[in-house]
């Protein structure tokens, strides 16, 4: 069971945590990741950042990234939600939680899950930085490699 | 067939959403891209940027080689930058 939201307002971490485990005594643990918003960019400090994505074809990429998560960890639910719209530093992007009776699978699990969420969903980032300028953020190599350790096991 | 941008393609192009008919032979996501193209100055600038262009058809993932045709919903975009 995977719990799919993209949005524009903030969430509540306690709050979702919450309902993941509600009414329910085997899961052992939640493992969550919350990504935030970094006021600097290659060394400038930005003012904002906004968030695009493709309405259909990325709620559809997060169920598929929750079931394969799910399958490969044996996890009991998960939540992934993604911000979209303008964000100012500190603010939070995404938040993922995996419950499973483990930590192992449960930490395996968030980890897989935001590797994923990075490389395969459809979100663009684009930068307005305090100068007026604004840039689209390129997308990093060291997040392939990041996504390669679960597609390559031996590596 | 739906055509949709996004991020610095849409920008380039000029809109987010166009309706096109296929002309013949356009058969794959690459010839697609070939013929939109020349469509205006603003697709020359999209995808002749040197920059790393993806596709999907219907909300997969398409490689250059997929086949496309009329009713389908294709989209170009840069690589993902989310999380």
């Amino acid at each position: 069971m995977a719990d799919i939201r993209v949005q524009a307002h903030d969430f509540d971490i306690g709050a979702e945590t919450a309902k993941l485990s509600a009414a329910r005594t085997d899961i052992g643990g939640i493992a969550s990741f919350v990504g935030l918003v970094r006021g600097t960019a290659s060394g400038r400090p930005i003012l904002s950042m906004t968030l695009e994505h493709y309405p259909g074809m990325t709620e559809r990429a997060m169920v598929a990234i929750g079931l394969e998560a799910t399958r490969r960890f044996d996890l009991q639910g998960c939540t992934l939600i993604h911000r979209v719209g303008t964000l100012q530093p500190g603010e939070a992007i995404v938040l993922v939680l995996a419950a499973a009776p483990h930590r192992q699978s449960a930490l395996d699990g968030c980890a897989f899950l935001i590797d994923w969420l990075k490389t395969s969903a459809p979100f663009w980032k684009k930068e307005q930085f305090q100068d007026g300028s604004e840039a689209w953020v390129d997308a990093r190599e060291t997040d392939d490699v990041a996504i390669s350790k679960w597609t390559n096991p031996g590596a | 067939m739906k055509i949709l941008y996004f991020a610095w393609l849409r920008e380039r192009v000029g809109t987010g959403e166009e309706d096109v008919t296929l002309p013949d032979g356009v058969e794959t996501v690459a010839d697609l891209t070939a013929w939109l193209r020349t469509r205006s100055p603003g697709h020359e600038a999209a995808f002749s940027a040197g920059r790393l262009v993806r596709a999907a058809v219907n909300q997969d993932f398409a490689a250059p080689d997929a086949r496309v045709a009329n009713g389908d919903e294709v989209a170009f975009f840069p690589p993902v930058t989310g999380g």
